[in-house]
C-alpha cells in the first residue's frame, strides 16, 4: 500500500455515499492504520450532488482539508458523469469507480482517462435492487472499492458492513447488503 | 472596620454566612420614621407583614417598638396600617423634629 | 487498555462526556454542536450516566442553569457553538466570576451575519475575555483529550474555574478520524469524584453567591479573578503530565512543530495547524527552515513561554481564522504583545484565512511559508494585515 491513500466519493443525497465512506475508514483501521472519513457538507437534500472522502495512511494523517489529488475516484450515481468534472485533480493513475451498466470501454471514452488511470465499472444499482429491492449502491460500491484498492479483504469489510448496518437495519436488509458487497466487489469489470 | 484587599476577598464573591444582611444597618437612609402608636394598635400585624426589612419586631405574636437600626423610612406600615376606629396606629413624623 | 475508533471529534466528545457521568448537563442544540448533546442525550435515556439533563429555551438558559447547578454543588457540562455561545455572553461572565468550574466543548463556528454554519473561530474569540480558561484541540484525539483534562484543570481547588475546549465544526466534529479512548474507569480514576467548594445546597453552612459589589470592592474582585487566571498555566502542565502517564499522549500549553532550528514560522490553531505541519514537511525537504507554533491554552495567554519559542526567528506569520474587524486578527494581537518586551524581534505578519469555513488547503500554507522565506531574506516585510484566500 502507498503510504496515503486518499479517495473522493460522488454521489447524491440519500445514496448512502457518506454512509460507504464511514464504512470504509471504520474497516481500514486495523493494522494500525489511520483513517478519516468526512463528507462536504452544505445543505443537505436528497438528490443534491454531493463529495464525500477518504484518507487511509500508515501515518498519522494530519491533513484536514478536502481531498483534491484523489488516488480513487468513486461515483456511486453515473449521471453525475454528465454534471460535473469527476475527474477534477485526478492524478496520472487515479483508479475510477463508477456504477454504471456501460462498459468500462464506454466510460474511459467519456472520462478521456489517460493511459495509467483505471476505469472499473460495476452495476451497482441493479446489484442493490435484486438484493434488497432498493435502489441503495453504496454497499455494491463499497464492494468494488474494496476490490479495487485491495485497502482491506472482503472478508473483513463484510464483518464491518454487518456491524454498521447491524445497528439500524432489520435481518432481511443486512443479509441483502452483504450479498450486495460481495458481488460489489465480485462483478467488477475493468477496461 | 478597614476595607478588605483584594486577597482577603472570598472567592467568588460568594457570601459566606446566612443573615448576614442583619448586619447592615441602614436606618441612617431615613428622612421620615414611623412612631407606633400603641394605643390605636390593634396587632394585626400587617406591618410585620409588609415592612421591606426587619424594623418590626414581634414577640409572641405581638408587635413592640420599631427597630430603627433598619428602617429606611419607606411608610408603607404607616399606609397599611388600618388603625383603630379611623385613628392611625403608624404615623409618619420627620426626622430631626 | 485503549481502544481504537473511527469516530468523529462530536462523538469522541461526547464520549468524553460519557465516561467523566457528569451530576448536570444543560441541553440545547445547535449546529454543528447538537450531534454532541444528541448523543449525550441519548446516554442519559439509555442509562449510561447518572447525568440529570436539563432542557432549556435558550442557551442564555442553559449557561443560566449550568451557573445554578454548579452553584449548587455539581458537577456540570454544556455544549455549544456560535450564535449559542454569543447568547450565553453575559452568562459566561458570570459563571468565571462566580469561579464555578463548569465544562464546556465549544465547537467553533463561524458568527452571522451572513448566517453561516461552517468552521471558524469567531465565536469563541468573541469569548475570549469572558474570564473562562480556552483549550484549544487540532483534532478528535485532542478535543476527547482535552475534555477529559478540563475537569481537572477547572475543578482544581487553586482554580476552580470554568473551561472552554474548543474544537473545528465540522472539519473535527463531524469528521470520522482514528482515535484511541481511555477505558471508563480511566477516566474516571483520572478525573476523581467532584469535589465541592462553596456549594449553596450545604445547609448547614447557608451561603449566597451573586451580592452587589459597587466601587467599594469590584475591583479588588477583578484583580483577584486575574491572580486565578495566573495560576492555571502550571495546573494545565501538571494534569498534561498526569495525562501522559496514562495515555501515552503528550500536551503542553502549546505545541511546537519543527521550530527548534527554524528561521521562519506559522502561529496557527486547531485543525488547520494538521494541513501546515504537512506543508512545513514538503518545504523542509527543499531546505527552508519552516517550523509551527500551534497554542493549546489560548487563555489564559502562555506569553512569556510564547515569546522564548519564538524569539529566535527571523520571520513569524500568525494565522487568525477570526478579524477584529478595523484592528488586527485576535491571535496575532496576542503573539504580537507577547514579542514586545523582546529586544531582538522577529519580523511579524497577519493573515486572515478561512473564515466562514473556506477551506485552508496546502496551497495557502505553501503561499505564507514562500513569502515569510521572502521577507526573512529582505528583512522586510510586504503587508503587516492581509486576508488570504479570498477572491478579489
Amino acid at each position: 500500500m502507498a503510504e496515503t491513500v486518499e479517495i473522493r466519493w460522488h454521489g447524491r443525497g440519500g445514496q448512502g455515499t457518506v454512509t460507504a465512506a464511514k464504512v470504509l475508514a471504520d474497516a481500514c483501521l486495523s493494522g494500525g492504520r489511520h483513517v478519516q472519513a468526512f463528507p462536504e457538507y452544505g445543505p443537505e437534500r436528497a438528490g443534491a450532488p454531493l463529495r464525500a472522502y477518504n484518507r487511509v495512511a500508515s501515518k498519522e494523517l494530519r491533513m484536514h482539508c478536502p481531498v483534491l489529488e484523489p488516488d480513487v475516484v468513486t461515483v456511486v450515481d453515473a449521471t453525475l458523469l454528465d454534471s460535473i468534472n469527476v475527474a477534477e485533480g485526478a492524478k496520472e493513475n487515479t483508479a475510477f469507480v463508477i456504477n454504471t451498466s456501460k462498459s468500462p470501454g464506454e466510460v474511459r471514452a467519456k472520462l478521456n482517462a489517460g493511459p495509467k488511470q483505471r476505469v472499473v465499472t460495476v452495476d451497482a444499482t441493479k446489484i442493490a435492487l435484486d438484493c434488497f429491492g432498493r435502489a441503495m449502491p453504496n454497499s455494491p460500491m463499497l464492494g468494488a472499492v474494496c476490490k479495487v484498492t485491495g485497502l482491506i479483504s472482503i472478508d473483513h469489510l463484510l464483518e464491518d458492513v454487518r456491524k454498521s448496518f447491524g445497528k439500524k437495519f432489520s435481518q432481511k436488509i443486512i443479509d441483502g447488503n452483504l450479498e450486495a458487497t460481495k458481488r460489489g466487489y465480485e462483478e467488477v469489470k475493468e477496461g | 472596620m478597614k476595607a478588605k484587599g483584594w486577597k482577603d476577598l472570598p472567592p467568588g464573591a460568594v457570601v459566606l454566612e446566612g443573615g448576614s444582611a442583619a448586619r447592615f444597618k441602614t436606618g441612617s437612609w431615613r428622612a421620615f420614621r414611623p412612631v407606633w402608636k400603641e394605643e390605636n394598635c390593634i396587632q394585626c400585624l400587617f406591618c410585620w407583614i409588609y415592612c421591606p426589612d426587619m424594623s418590626v419586631p414581634v414577640n409572641d405574636g405581638k408587635r413592640g417598638e420599631f427597630d430603627y437600626n433598619y428602617c429606611k423610612g419607606c411608610g408603607i406600615c404607616a399606609l397599611e396600617c388600618p388603625g383603630k376606629k379611623g385613628q392611625k396606629a403608624i404615623v409618619m413624623v420627620e426626622e430631626g423634629k | 487498555m485503549a481502544k481504537v475508533v473511527a469516530v468523529t471529534g462530536n462523538e469522541a466528545c461526547a464520549n468524553a462526556l460519557r465516561q467523566v457521568n457528569p451530576d448536570v448537563c444543560g441541553i440545547y442544540p445547535i449546529t454543528p454542536q447538537t450531534d454532541m448533546m444528541q448523543r449525550f442525550a441519548s446516554y442519559i435515556a439509555d442509562g449510561k450516566v447518572d447525568t440529570e439533563s436539563i432542557l432549556v429555551e435558550s442557551e442564555h438558559s442553559s449557561m443560566s442553569a449550568c451557573i445554578g447547578a454548579s452553584a449548587a454543588g455539581g458537577r456540570v457540562v454544556t455544549a455549544t457553538s456560535s450564535q449559542g455561545l454569543a447568547l450565553m455572553w453575559e452568562m459566561l461572565h458570570i459563571a468565571s466570576s462566580d469561579r464555578l468550574p463548569i465544562i464546556m466543548p465549544v465547537v467553533n463556528r463561524a458568527l452571522s451575519g451572513p448566517l453561516n454554519i461552517h468552521g471558524d473561530h469567531s465565536d469563541a474569540m468573541g469569548a475570549r475575555d469572558t474570564g473562562w480558561i480556552q483549550i484549544w484541540s487540532e483534532n478528535g484525539q485532542e478535543a476527547y483529550d482535552n475534555t477529559i483534562q478540563a475537569f481537572r484543570i477547572g475543578e482544581h481547588m487553586d482554580i476552580r474555574l470554568p473551561v472552554m475546549v474548543c474544537l473545528d465544526g465540522f472539519i473535527i466534529s463531524h469528521s470520522i478520524e482514528r482515535m484511541e479512548y481511555l477505558e471508563d474507569q480511566e477516566v474516571r480514576d483520572f478525573v476523581g469524584p467532584f469535589k465541592n467548594f462553596l456549594p449553596l445546597l450545604d445547609i448547614d453552612k447557608p451561603k449566597s453567591y451573586g451580592p452587589l459589589i459597587l466601587t467599594d470592592l469590584y475591583h479588588e474582585y477583578k484583580r483577584a479573578q486575574h491572580e486565578v487566571m495566573t495560576k492555571v498555566k502550571d495546573v494545565v502542565l501538571d494534569v498534561a503530565k498526569d495525562f501522559e502517564k496514562l495515555s501515552g499522549r503528550k500536551y503542553g500549553i502549546f505545541e511546537t512543530y519543527r521550530l527548534e532550528d527554524a528561521d521562519i514560522a506559522i502561529v496557527i490553531l486547531n485543525s488547520a495547524a494538521g494541513t501546515t505541519k504537512d506543508v512545513i514537511d514538503e518545504f523542509r525537504d527543499k531546505g527552508i527552515k519552516a517550523g509551527l507554533l500551534k497554542p493549546r491554552l489560548f487563555r489564559p495567554f502562555p506569553f512569556d513561554e510564547i515569546a522564548e519559542a519564538l524569539k529566535h526567528l527571523k520571520a513569524v506569520c500568525v494565522m487568525d481564522r477570526a478579524d477584529s474587524f478595523g484592528s488586527y486578527g485576535p491571535l496575532f494581537m496576542e503573539v504580537a504583545s507577547a514579542l514586545y518586551p523582546l529586544e531582538k524581534k522577529p519580523l511579524l505578519m497577519n493573515k486572515i484565512y478561512g473564515l466562514g469555513g473556506r477551506d485552508y488547503l496546502p496551497s495557502h500554507a505553501a503561499q505564507v511559508i514562500s513569502e515569510l522565506h521572502e521577507s526573512a531574506k529582505s528583512d522586510r516585510i510586504n503587508t503587516r494585515k492581509e486576508y488570504i484566500g479570498v477572491r478579489e
